[in-house]
């Protein structure tokens, strides 16, 4: 049934389309009518950056799956002859893996800009969970890309991660096994993930997004200063410290893509490799399963996850090491999508919130950092005494948080936003 | 509105029963699915025994051969490696007498294997599947400990592991590196793979 009430245009092509789709009414909706907090600052420019750089995903990654061979006798040369032969393949492959690691840099900008502001707090809880589960199914994808060059790094870091699945008690070599779908990492494993990597993940992805996109335009954005800009209206029943998302922050992310595509490019014509952090060294030779690297870090937007794994280093509650270090490497993930939940403060952003609050929020980011540094070093008894310290400050700040959050004084929060 | 002659009891039981069955055949197409990831028949093949040759291998040396794609080693262990291995007890080593089944039955014990010189380990470290290097001689650099009896030295994560292949103390390794059935076909022919006959 076609809602009398929809936006239409009133003559011509368009009410043409409006009679038998509703363009007019999503544009209206999502762009043109769809009212933003006018105090947007530098940390709001990530989630479209996200977008931008997705779209470069898939746009880059269709066009390598063109030339690219998912077979462990194929794999190497085909990257190669896309690097050597194809006419602009060292670009387009470029653009991809420097695309993967610009994503999770704008993905963690936008992580933190939610944990600044209190974006994951009601009404906002399904926007935090879809965001989480888009970061989750990325790293996915991330891994599963990263073995098809079937390079030395892609076949040892993924033989590294699929065997934390056989720490798992009773069941957990035969689900390595059934991941593998053979008895140790090769073509066949390769194949599988060349599968989910172009076909199946990118299509959750895409989902994911559009629920995220969704589910936040039926809350609205938040802002810097955490109040309901629905709570002040004016007559006509539009918020009064919102502005239109089209014109006003299309314009202005579009200096924001500007800005990164200036930074983008330079990586992608002059550091591709990100100094062996983007694409690492050993991934220059082929996979050879008989001869591991010396040392094999994963890449670096998963490395403050790798030092946690390898901080624990000890046995509890009869658990081993090794599975204790995967559970903790699980949580560390898992923690986040409760977040709304561990947050009680009356207030949203870190404007208004106690001191407490601050300095976990500096000591987490610090300790997050600290770790990824850590996760591409080789372990010694000090660093591996630092990442236990990072660590146990990355799980204080959640399972502390309805302690400190309820307890300390919050700031008066203004009526209006404060620009 | 009215029910309009509606039996919502039988609707009711139709619906329930619909998902019922529907969930059924769910289950049921999920099957092939998640059986497919298994190795295939090609994979299962290709992981049959390998047999090898130590007639070559002096003391003190070790050869690599493969098995379902993972290193095998196999080391002719010399006299003193054997006394400095077996000095070894539980202040530094986590499972010194082979508890934890991580070897065949026929494989237990301080030297974890059939004769007491030719040790067979499968090369991957138990902590996350990277592959040790060999360091057999005392205090040999690089292994990150002084007082070195000769061994295993993982350099992902720092795990080391004696001459027979047991794991030390506070490393990231939780267990024994894993001692693969294997049995003498005559004295110079090992099968890796595969339990010997009686065994």
């Amino acid at each position: 049934m076609a809602n009398p009430n929809k936006a239409k245009a009133e003559r011509g092509f368009m009410r043409w389309v409006d009679d038998r789709f509703p363009a007019t009414q999503m544009w209206q909706e999502h762009l043109s009518e769809y009212y933003a907090p006018k105090n947007f600052n530098f940390w709001y420019f990530f989630g479209s950056l996200a977008l931008l750089v997705l779209v470069n995903q898939i746009l880059t990654g269709v066009w390598l799956t063109m030339s690219f061979n998912p077979s462990a006798e194929g794999a190497f040369a085909s990257v190669e002859y896309i690097m050597r032969d194809v006419e602009y393949g060292w670009l387009i492959r470029y653009m991809h893996s420097t695309g993967a690691s610009a994503f999770f840099l704008v993905v963690y900008l936008h992580m933190f800009r939610g944990l600044l502001y209190g974006s994951y707090k009601a009404p906002r809880e399904l926007v935090w969970i879809f965001g989480m589960a888009i970061y989750l199914a990325l790293m996915a994808e991330a891994f599963m890309g990263y073995l098809l060059p079937w390079g030395q790094m892609s076949y040892w870091g993924a033989q590294v991660i699929i065997s934390l699945f056989s720490a798992i008690p009773s069941i957990g070599p035969d689900l390595a096994q059934w991941v593998r779908g053979d008895y140790l990492i090769s073509g066949i494993t390769l194949n599988r993930f060349f599968a989910l990597h172009v076909v199946a993940l990118p299509i959750v992805i895409l989902a994911l997004v559009v629920l995220h996109i969704i589910a936040l335009h039926e809350v609205g954005s938040n802002n810097p200063d955490g109040i309901d800009i629905k709570a002040k209206k004016d007559e006509t029943g539009k918020p009064l410290d919102g502005i239109p998302f089209h014109p006003y922050y299309t314009v202005k992310d579009i200096v924001g893509v500007a800005v990164f595509l200036f930074v983008f490019c330079a990586v992608i014509f002059y550091f591709p490799e990100g100094g062996g952090y983007f694409l690492e060294k050993p991934n220059f030779e082929p996979a050879n399963p008989l001869k591991t690297p010396d040392h094999i870090a994963p890449v670096w937007y998963f490395t403050p996850f790798y030092a946690i794994l390898r901080a624990i280093t000890f046995s509890l509650f009869g658990l081993d090491a090794k599975f204790l270090g995967v559970i903790f490497m699980g949580a560390a993930i898992a923690v986040l999508f409760v977040l709304p939940w561990l947050d009680r403060s009356p207030v949203r952003s870190m404007r208004y919130k106690g001191w407490i609050s601050k300095v976990m929020l500096v000591l987490f980011a610090i300790s997050f950092v600290i770790l990824g540094v850590l996760g591409v070093l080789p372990p010694t008894g000090a660093r591996t005494l630092l990442a236990q310290i990072c660590t146990v400050i990355y799980f204080a700040f959640f399972v502390l948080m309805p302690i400190y959050t309820r307890l300390e004084k919050t700031k008066p929060v203004p009526e209006r936003v404060t620009g | 509105m009215a029910d309009n002659g509606v039996n919502k009891g039988r609707r009711r039981f139709l619906v329930g029963a619909t998902s019922v069955v529907g969930a059924v055949g769910a289950v049921g197409v999920a099957v092939p699915f998640v059986a497919s990831w298994q190795p295939s028949a090609r994979a299962r093949a290709a992981g049959a025994p390998v047999q090898a040759d130590i007639s070559k291998l002096e003391p003190g040396q070790r050869m690599t051969v493969e098995w379902r794609g993972r290193p095998v080693w196999v080391i002719n262990r010399t006299p003193e490696m054997i006394e400095r291995t077996e000095a070894l007890t539980d202040e530094v080593l986590a499972d010194p007498d082979s508890a934890k089944p991580m070897q065949p039955d026929y494989a237990g014990g301080s030297l974890r294997s059939i004769r007491p010189e030719i040790g067979v380990l499968v090369g991957i470290c138990t902590h996350l599947g990277c592959s040790p290097l060999f360091k057999p001689e005392p205090n040999a650099e690089g292994v990150g400990v002084d007082d070195w009896p000769g061994g295993f030295f993982c350099p992902c994560h720092g795990s080391r592991f004696d001459l027979a292949g047991r794991v030390f103390r506070n490393v990231p390794a939780p267990v024994n590196l894993e001692v693969p059935p294997y049995y003498f076909v005559n004295e110079s022919v090992i099968v890796v793979g595969e339990d010997g006959e009686g065994a």
